[in-house]
């Protein structure tokens, strides 16, 4: 399987990050690198293997679905980088 | 006394409470070390008003009687744990400006634990790496030098700013977190102790996330009793992290009993790779020798799976990775793109993104993209996954056949030269954790011990892997093999 530079467009899309066109070459051959590497995995006789979710058997810890803590919007938009009026603020997303 | 800030945290906490030594003195000499070491790039935030404060409350409590074992010890902090008002950006631009209003669980734990905050540490961009060459402050450099060059040497990474740190003895103790051997790798090619308990033993809450399946926190220290100590006031357990052990935590130094006599070590023959350097080899042997001699059972073992340890890491980490990291847009905390007129909010997340991660980050946060995209998961993620279930049953049938521990090595060689693999492909990269990998894939606890030197005078480390939650037993045994290998050796002081 080999990466092109239309699917490294592609991927680069779905991250959300903006690649420019003379990068797409050699991100694509980066990617080839490293999926080249995983390939090995192809070799391996997984039939009848679960995939596993998580290392130790116990079940997640839970508790009672009650509300813990709240009422500090000051301390939650205090790093945001646009805050007005008690919401962060982002570019117009609505016509 | 005379430099204080090179005792262990042993011999600081004894001497605090015979009260021959306040934490105020302490912290003093290690604040005035880490002014005199900015050529090591370690520390990148420093707290020293905060520091004193600390210490001027630890030095209290000592007094009072009945303090805990890490009162008044100063200590760094990875960049990656969030510490209240003090800035905390996984040594990513992304992160620029990031003050928390909170404190993560273990950087909690200690200061309840009376410890001092000396500052934040180096690292690699959100621990993605492993010689701390992507981090956004720049290199950590390893006090280390070979022979009489003055080659900058990388202090290994992800955890590089906390490996050199205590290393050059700017700080008693660091922390560290390990998701592939980011507490390992530095341990070993510094010539320090680090262990990265069980999965599940220190809560991940408050650390940023890079992978959470394989994520762990854990001390690094100068000493495996330090190391008993300090991972002890790290670890318990957290309601904030639902996959935190609800088990009691031991005294891990009262069980550094010096006996391990009977304990079954296995020698792993996967772990014989091709490349590996014969003084590495031989550093190796000397081990299990010393095993043996300390009334151990050597037996030889097979992990079938070894092999593939690598490549199944490098599909699950960035897939967990680009999950994670899938939080920094540039709307909730840290960088902000400047927009174009006629941008949206698409623009706003990519170019954000772009100018905030780095290279190896963006890298990693595609490839995690890639492979669960559809079409692909099944192809990759699924099968990573099952063969992850199959690199645990190895370690599993070992264990149930009555096996204590395994010694293999830490590092496939001692550290290289900053700058070095800067043409290599990345894969190249990654083989330094090809020793280390397997253990978190599996959730296991390891230790890497420092055991001897390269020709060139370099440390190398022995890693040793435990059972699951039995870190107070491994410790035991790499308090034997320290004992053992008597590495006393310091960097000679260049900075």
């Amino acid at each position: 399987m080999s990466i092109d530079i239309e699917t490294a467009r592609k991927v680069a899309h779905l991250a959300r990050i903006k690649v420019e066109d003379d990068r797409l070459p050699a991100l694509a051959e980066n990617f080839n690198a490293i999926l080249g590497f995983i390939e090995q995995l192809n070799e391996v006789d997984v039939e009848g293997v679960e995939p596993m979710t998580s290392v130790s058997p116990q079940r997640l810890f839970r508790r009672e679905d009650v509300v813990t803590d709240g009422n500090m919007p000051e301390k939650i938009l205090s790093n945001a980088p646009d805050a007005r009026e008690g919401f962060f603020a982002v570019p117009k997303v609505v016509e | 006394m005379t430099e204080l800030n090179k005792l262990t945290i042993a011999d600081a906490r004894d001497a605090m409470r015979k009260g021959d030594l306040t934490s105020a003195e302490l912290t003093d000499a290690c604040l005035s070390e880490i002014e005199g070491a900015g050529a090591l790039g370690a520390f990148v935030h420093n707290t020293p008003d905060l520091a004193r404060q600390q210490a001027a409350a630890a030095d209290v409590r000592i007094k009072a009687g009945d303090a805990p074992d890490m009162c008044g010890i100063p200590l760094g902090i990875k960049d990656l744990f969030c510490t209240k008002g003090v800035p905390s950006q996984a040594a990513s631009k992304i992160l620029e400006g990031f003050t928390p209003e909170y404190e993560s669980t273990v950087s909690q734990n200690l200061l309840d634990n009376g410890t001092v905050m000396l500052g934040k540490l180096n690292m690699d961009e959100f621990a993605m790496g492993s010689s701390n060459e992507t981090s956004c402050y720049g290199n950590a450099v390893n006090p280390w030098r070979r022979g009489n060059e003055d080659t900058a040497l990388t202090p290994g990474g992800s955890s590089g700013g906390s490996a050199s740190a205590v290393a050059a003895d700017l700080c008693l103790g660091a922390t560290g977190t390990d998701t592939g051997g980011s507490i390992r790798q530095p341990a070993a090619f510094t010539g320090i102790t680090g262990i990265k308990p069980t999965y599940g033993r220190c809560s991940r809450w408050g650390v940023v996330a890079f992978a959470s399946s394989l994520d762990q926190a854990g001390p690094m220290t100068k000493s495996v009793r330090d190391a008993a100590i300090m991972l002890e006031a790290m670890c318990g357990f957290d309601a904030k992290d639902s996959t935190s052990a609800n088990l009691a935590v031991p005294n891990f130094e009262a069980m550094l009993t010096g006996d391990i006599k009977g304990k079954k070590i296995g020698i792993p023959k996967e772990y014989h790779m091709d490349g590996i350097p014969a003084e590495i080899e031989a550093l190796w042997t000397k081990g299990t020798e010393m095993l043996r001699d300390a009334g151990a059972e050597i037996v030889d073992i097979s992990l079938p799976h070894t092999k593939y340890a690598l490549p199944a890491y490098y599909v699950i980490a960035p897939a967990e990775a680009s999950s994670n990291l899938a939080r920094y847009d540039g709307v909730k905390y840290g960088h902000r793109a400047k927009l174009e007129a006629g941008d949206g909010i698409d623009e706003m997340y990519a170019k954000t993104r772009a100018e905030g991660f780095g290279d190896e980050v963006q890298t990693r946060v595609m490839v995690g993209t890639y492979v669960l995209s559809a079409g692909f998961y099944d192809a990759y993620y699924n099968r990573a996954r099952r063969v992850r279930a199959l690199i645990k049953k190895d370690f599993d049938d070992v264990f149930a056949a009555g096996v204590d521990a395994i010694l293999t090595p830490a590092t496939p060689s001692a550290a290289f030269g900053l700058g070095e693999m800067a043409d290599a492909d990345p894969v190249k990269m990654y083989l330094n954790d090809v020793f280390t990998v397997t253990v978190n894939l599996a959730g296991l606890p390891g230790i890497s011990i420092p055991a001897g030197q390269d020709a060139n005078g370099l440390p190398l480390g022995l890693q040793l892997i435990g059972r699951p939650w039995e870190e107070g037993d491994l410790l035991n045994i790499a308090h034997e093999v320290e004992a053992r290998a008597g590495f006393v050796a310091k960097p000679t002081k260049w900075w």
